[in-house]
Formats: structure tokens, C-alpha cells, sequence
């Protein structure tokens, strides 16, 4: 049985990721859209402090809510007049778009729908891991270690970095 | 009084309307950063997923936290590497929207 505060947390979650998400798609000033970006982050990272996974909400935080968005304004604010809407959609593109994504979405609901047993699983005690568990098993060469996806995200962020330095030098 | 339970279901519903949105944006926008914030949407509504099986199927497990944490540093990596790019694209186009590049090579 959940407590009344986690239950009233879920639905402004839920209701955050879901108006947000819309939004983000549907307004027309780009710099809006990366700002209601920046809530469903936030509302993203809730979800993960909720299910008991403060690391990974952190990083969350740290990572998306503090690199990617602010890279984003960045560039809106670099290559954008502010203040500018876009311009209207075409209804024809429009249309397509919003075929394409309701029934991808409700092809995956039927398909949910259809898993009820998973689906009405409910949440059993957590086994919240610390930080020198995630560390260990992040770094361990056993059969469930993450040392070689390390070891190749590292190689895949040193390939970005070289990419980024070459892809802005001064020509 | 009742007090209802929190499902599995109830947590893949709001990522699921998240995907759809990041396909709707990704499909109808034609602005390059606007597709590039509908695929982030779409990748944290992927994330959320993993973190959700894991949490409600394998609470004692953390491989689908490891597989959420990786693809945050990824989707970092492309994140930064495209707006470089669609910034290099500005300064030689002086556009970003995809309709009018219509040119490799300038």
C-alpha cells in the first residue's frame, strides 16, 4: 500500500510529463519548446527519485537539466531571432504527424493492455543500491559488469570530442 | 478507505504519450533543433521505461539503470555533436530549416 503523499506525487508527475510533452511539440516559439523541455526533465528525474533511484536522478539532473538544455539555448539563442514563431504547420504534415503517432502510440497500448499480468504488478520492497555498489558493478569484469560499455562510451565521448573540435574550428 | 496501488502500467502510460509526442514533433517540425528536442523526448521516454521494468520486475538487479544511465551519456554525446553541427550549418547557410537545405556542399 503506497502512502497518500506518493500517490498525490505520481498524478503531478503524470500530469507534468504528459501537458509538458504535448506542449513542447505544439508550441510554436522554439526557445518555449526547449524550456517545457527542461520540465519534463525534471518531471523525468521525479520519476526516478520516486521508484528509488536517487543516482540515476541526479545524473538526471546534472546531465540533461544542466548540459543538454543549456546547449540547447544556447544554440536556439545563436542561430534564432528572438521572439519569432515558426511558421504554421502545413495541415497535410500535420495531419501525417499526428497519424503516425497515434497509432504507433495506440499499437504500444493495445500491446500494454494485452502484458496485464507485468502491468498490474505492483511494487515490492526496494533494495536501494549506494553509490560504491553502483561504482563496483560499473567497473567489474564478471558476467553482469558494465566494464566494457565503460570502457566503449569512453572512447564514443573522446570520438565527440575530437568530432566537436573539428566540426568548429575556424575555417 | 482504499488507497490504490501504484502499477507498472501506471508509470509506462506517461512515457508512452511522451514517445508519441517526440514522434509527432520529430515527423511535422522543420526546424533542426525542434527535431532534435523531439528526439530527446523520445529517448527519455525510453529511458523511464528501463528504469520502470527494473524497478517493478528485477528490484534486485540494476541492469536496466546501467542501460538508463548509458543512454543519458549518449544521448549527451549526440546532443552536442548535432547542435555543432546544425551551428556549423548556420554559419555557412545562415538557415536551419531542413526544407531550404536542400544542399550537401555549399
Amino acid at each position: 500500500m503506497e502512502s497518500i503523499g506518493n500517490i498525490i506525487l505520481y498524478f503531478v508527475i503524470a500530469l507534468a510529463i504528459i501537458v509538458f510533452s504535448v506542449l513542447t511539440v505544439t508550441t510554436r516559439k522554439i526557445l518555449r519548446s526547449a524550456t517545457y523541455l527542461l520540465f519534463v526533465l525534471f518531471a523525468t528525474a521525479l520519476v526516478y527519485f520516486q521508484l528509488d533511484y536517487p543516482f540515476l536522478g541526479a545524473v538526471q539532473i546534472a546531465v540533461y537539466a544542466g548540459g543538454i538544455v543549456v546547449l540547447f539555448v544556447f544554440s536556439i539563442l545563436l542561430t534564432h531571432e528572438p521572439g519569432k514563431d515558426a511558421d504554421a504547420l502545413e495541415s497535410k504534415r500535420r495531419l501525417l504527424g499526428i497519424i503516425a503517432a497515434v497509432l504507433g502510440v495506440a499499437t504500444s497500448g493495445y500491446a500494454l493492455l494485452s502484458y496485464a499480468r507485468f502491468c498490474g504488478k505492483q511494487l515490492t520492497e526496494a533494495h536501494s543500491f549506494t553509490v560504491e555498489e553502483i561504482g563496483k558493478f560499473l567497473l567489474s569484469t564478471d558476467k553482469f559488469g558494465y566494464l566494457l560499455p565503460f570502457e566503449a562510451i569512453s572512447v564514443l565521448l573522446l570520438a565527440c570530442i575530437i568530432g566537436g573540435v573539428v566540426i568548429a574550428r575556424r575555417r | 478507505m482504499t488507497v490504490m496501488n501504484l502499477t507498472l502500467l501506471m508509470y509506462l502510460v506517461p512515457s508512452l504519450v511522451m514517445f508519441g509526442c517526440g514522434v509527432y514533433g520529430f515527423l511535422t517540425r522543420k526546424n533542426m533543433i525542434a527535431i532534435m528536442i523531439s528526439l530527446e523526448l523520445m529517448l527519455n521516454s525510453i529511458d523511464i521505461n528501463f528504469v520502470a521494468f527494473n524497478r517493478y520486475l528485477f528490484p534486485e538487479q540494476m541492469d536496466g539503470m546501467m542501460f538508463s544511465l548509458f543512454a543519458i551519456a549518449i544521448a549527451a554525446a549526440e546532443t552536442a555533436l548535432a547542435l555543432a553541427i546544425i551551428i556549423n550549418v548556420f554559419r555557412i547557410a545562415k538557415k536551419v530549416d531542413i526544407n531550404e537545405l536542400t544542399k550537401l556542399k555549399f
